[in-house]
């Protein structure tokens, strides 16, 4: 029997536009995109010149420190465009699709690891400390997988895994041959065959966002030390290596939730990584409203357009209003009886927890100091003083933030204190940099 | 609302940089936010929705937590000085509260255009928005001080408290000390002849606008909590009205029972913190109790909490998110302690009859102290694992 947890910190928050569990067909359109900034801490190198004939699993850009460590195309065609930004930085690298994906075929006999690097399926597996891709040189004490995410609006990963159950245990099985693996399931996967998976450890979470954080499941189960390296991966991601340990071939087809208040039909769609948006989104929203289309979930994820490209670790896309012509009239008095709060000064307590809330991607409010005390720790399950340790990162106290855990934390661990921070301080972002900062300290 | 939108919009672009009217940009921007929400959205790579719940919010609450106290203050007010000319009998409720209002009144609006007088300027200084701070801090300033402060004085020790307390550390939420108590030491030790005196600041002295009665210059009038300090016995009447606050004392602190009001919506709220609060109560009664007796104290141990400013510091000062200890443990510690060092003051010292004030500023030093040893538990735990491993 796999060992329950039970999680009291943490905040669901109730949004319209949930995903129904049915996927529907998405046209194939010609270009997708491969764009390094999805994968945090690597310096890309590009591997491919335009007009460069590509075949499904190619690499397309390598990392600079470790060039085996390949980062691969999704479909087989032409590389159509190197994208550069300013000071020549790579922002992405496209191929238009040739219509008949056709595949290199990897020998999945020899040693996982190097089977891993070749095909660019090591490129999604991510380190802690710091929250980049994993070093290949590293060794591991534990590899993580979370198989379900608590954030609002996300991916239902029970849902996505029906009829490819065997995939993901070969991804485990294989996975298992480079370190332990520890699972970590929700309460209503335990009655699938999630609970025994063969070869790793499974554990059952049961609380609310962001239970399914897989750095919370670190914290609870085995937390990271000064030294110790734990490396994570996706659930989705796990189906890819199965996939790859069973066929030989690299398919990195998710099926996503388009979810949001603005979907007009929130469902399922099968996609690849790197896809452009715009067939899924089309007859699915408003193009004329001013909306807030997020590459992955509206807590975590990045702000794109309708012409974007499905983001390398996206297992969902959400639409929100943009909102930045609200005008809400004075709204530090006004009882604003659809606003969701956590705080008491609103409503919404009154309101049930059933009830659906529109939100739309305004701060709404000033940034200021740390004001209260204690609004992070409500939201932050891990054994971490967290408003502690923002402030070590903001005045750059690298032994505090050291002694204080940083090591364990990854960026997304603090989206719902920063969805609840009454000062509006960008959380995310300071423990990013700060963790960028660290790394580049320790190098 | 659209015309009010509109006014703002016209008017933006002669703050911005460059604008004919910048040195007003932080004005404008305060008066903005306070007549909208801000329409910022979220950046990119930042959580993209957000809790409607911001500073604003949660300042105003802690001013609308307070209006029962201030009320009932301005009402005491007049009762006070009608009393003690002895026409209580032929006055109506609105005699007293609007001779009460009046004395009043002055002492708000100095506290708020001195104080946020200086918070503008600073903030156009350091090109930051008006932190809302001094909304609460400038309620509480004419809540703590007798009725006869001069004016004068009040706007010295506001300035000094804004400038020396606050802003020199960076600001609401950067301070040490809790300006509005600053604000009162200030006047405590620069100008004692005002504070408590010779026990003729606690009621007002002169009729305005043919509201009030005039006293004779000799008027005295201590508060019980005074008159406890020279070993004088409290009778029970007294208690009595201490807890529905007609007795002199500072403008808002004298009635539990508008304290207690506005306690409810704070602990409701959630923006004060319920460990603290009672962890002064429970201090103060523990200390109260060990020291019945001592040294011809009269007091019994509750009685502290129904005098002088006990409730109200329990209630609106020592619950200050910035300046109480911030971890949860560490707020029972920090709480106890203001109770347990308030009533010594009060009893033991001679010198001073109340030992709130004094209590909370002493704490404000030590929350940091009392925090550290908190996250240090987490800090030495995490040391620990790394060693056995």
């Amino acid at each position: 029997m796999a060992k329950l947890i039970k999680l009291r910190k943490g905040l669901d928050v109730n949004l319209k536009g949930i995903a129904a569990l049915e996927t529907n067909g998405v046209k194939c359109p010609g270009e997708y995109a491969l764009m390094p900034d999805d994968f945090t801490g690597v310096k890309p190198k590009v591997v491919v010149n335009e007009g460069d004939t590509v075949l499904a699993g190619d690499a397309l850009f390598v990392d600079k420190q470790h060039p085996e460590v390949k980062f691969v195309s999704p479909v087989s065609g032409t590389v159509s465009l190197v994208e550069r930004g300013d000071r020549r930085k790579l922002l992405s690298v496209r191929v238009k699709s040739d219509g008949n994906q056709q595949s290199k075929e990897f020998d999945v006999k020899g040693d996982v690891k190097t089977l891993l690097m070749e095909s660019g399926m090591f490129a999604f597996l991510r380190q802690r400390p710091y929250d980049v891709v994993a070093n290949p040189e590293d060794k591991p004490k534990a590899i993580f997988v979370s198989a379900f995410n608590s954030m609002p609006l996300s991916q239902n990963f029970g849902y996505v895994v029906k009829g490819q159950e065997e995939a993901f245990k070969a991804g485990i099985k294989a996975l298992s041959t480079i370190a332990k693996v520890n699972l970590g399931i929700n309460v209503e996967e335990s009655a699938t065959f999630l609970n025994d998976v063969p070869n790793c450890e499974v554990t059952i979470f049961d609380g609310p966002a962001p239970a399914g954080n897989v750095g919370v499941h670190i914290n609870h189960v085995d937390p990271i030390n000064k030294g110790e390296v734990v490396w994570t991966l996706g659930a989705e991601e796990v189906i890819f290596i199965g996939r790859l340990m069973q066929t030989g071939r690299v398919d990195l087809t998710r099926t996503i939730a388009l979810a949001g208040s603005e979907v007009k039909n929130p469902s399922y769609a099968k996609m690849m990584v790197g896809q452009k948006l715009t067939t899924l989104l089309e007859g699915q929203i408003d193009s004329a409203a001013s909306l807030r289309i997020i590459n992955g979930n509206v807590m975590t994820g990045i702000k794109t357009t309708s012409d974007g490209y499905l983001a390398a670790h996206a297992t969902e896309i959400n639409v929100i209003p943009e909102g930045d012509h609200a005008d809400e009239f004075m709204g530090w008095i006004m009882p604003r009886f659809n606003t969701f709060s956590t705080h008491r000064s609103y409503f919404s307590w009154l309101l049930g927890k059933k009830k659906e809330y529109v939100f739309d991607s305004r701060v709404k409010g000033g940034e200021r100091h740390m004001i209260m005390s204690g609004e992070y720790d409500k939201v932050f399950p891990m054994d971490i003083y967290a408003g502690y340790l923002v402030k070590a990162i903001i005045t750059g106290d690298i032994d505090r933030q050291e002694a204080l855990g940083i090591y364990e934390v990854a960026p997304e661990d603090f989206a719902i204190a920063e969805f609840v921070d009454s000062s509006k301080l960008e959380l995310q972002r300071i423990v990013r940099e700060g963790l960028d900062i660290l790394r580049k300290e320790n190098a | 609302m659209k015309a009010l939108r509109k006014l703002f919009d016209n008017i933006k672009p002669l703050v911005e940089e460059g604008g004919k009217f910048h040195a007003f940009r932080s004005l404008v921007d305060g008066f903005e936010t306070f007549a909208f929400v801000p329409n910022q959205t979220s950046r990119k790579g930042c959580v993209n929705i957000h809790d409607a719940i911001d500073s604003k919010r949660i300042m105003s609450f802690v001013v609308i937590a307070l209006l029962p106290a201030l009320f009932f203050g301005m009402y005491n007010v007049g009762y006070q000085n009608y009393a003690a000319a002895g026409t209580l009998a032929d006055s109506t409720f609105w005699d007293l509260f609007i001779f009460g209002f009046l004395a009043v009144l002055p002492k708000i609006l100095v506290s708020y255009i001195v104080g946020l007088g200086i918070e503008f300027v600073v903030a156009q200084w350091k090109n930051e928005e008006i932190q809302e701070g001094f909304l609460v801090s400038g309620i509480l300033i004419p809540m703590i001080i007798p009725v006869n402060t001069p004016l004068w004085t009040l706007a010295l020790a506001v300035a000094f408290s804004v400038i020396i307390a606050k802003e020199i550390y960076g600001g609401t939420g950067m301070n040490i000390f809790n300006p509005a108590l600053i604000t009162r030491a200030f006047l405590f030790f620069s100008y004692p002849s005002v504070m408590t005196g010779d026990d003729n600041v606690w009621v007002a002295q002169e009729s305005i606008f043919g509201f009030g009665n005039n006293l004779p210059d000799t008027f005295t009038a201590a508060t019980p909590l005074g008159e406890a300090a020279v070993g004088n016995a409290v009778p029970c009447e007294t208690i009595c009205n201490a807890i529905t606050g007609l007795i002199p004392g500072s403008i808002g602190e004298t009635s539990v029972i508008a304290i207690a009001l506005g306690a409810l919506l704070l602990l409701f709220t959630g923006v004060a913190s319920w460990k603290t609060m009672l962890s002064v109560f429970v201090g103060g009664g523990l200390m109260g109790w060990l020291l019945e007796g001592v040294g011809g104290n009269q007091l019994e141990w509750w009685h502290h909490f129904v005098l002088g400013g006990f409730a109200f510091g329990a209630v609106f000062m020592a619950t200050d998110p910035v300046t109480s200890a911030r971890t949860e443990c560490g707020k029972y510690f920090y709480g106890f302690l203001i109770g347990v060092v308030a009533v010594l003051v009060r009893v033991l010292n001679p010198g001073y009859p109340e030992g709130m004030m004094l209590a909370i500023l002493l704490m404000n030093l030590f929350a940091p102290v009392i925090d550290y040893f908190v996250v240090q538990r987490n800090i030495t735990m995490r040391a620990k694992r790394a060693i056995k491993k």
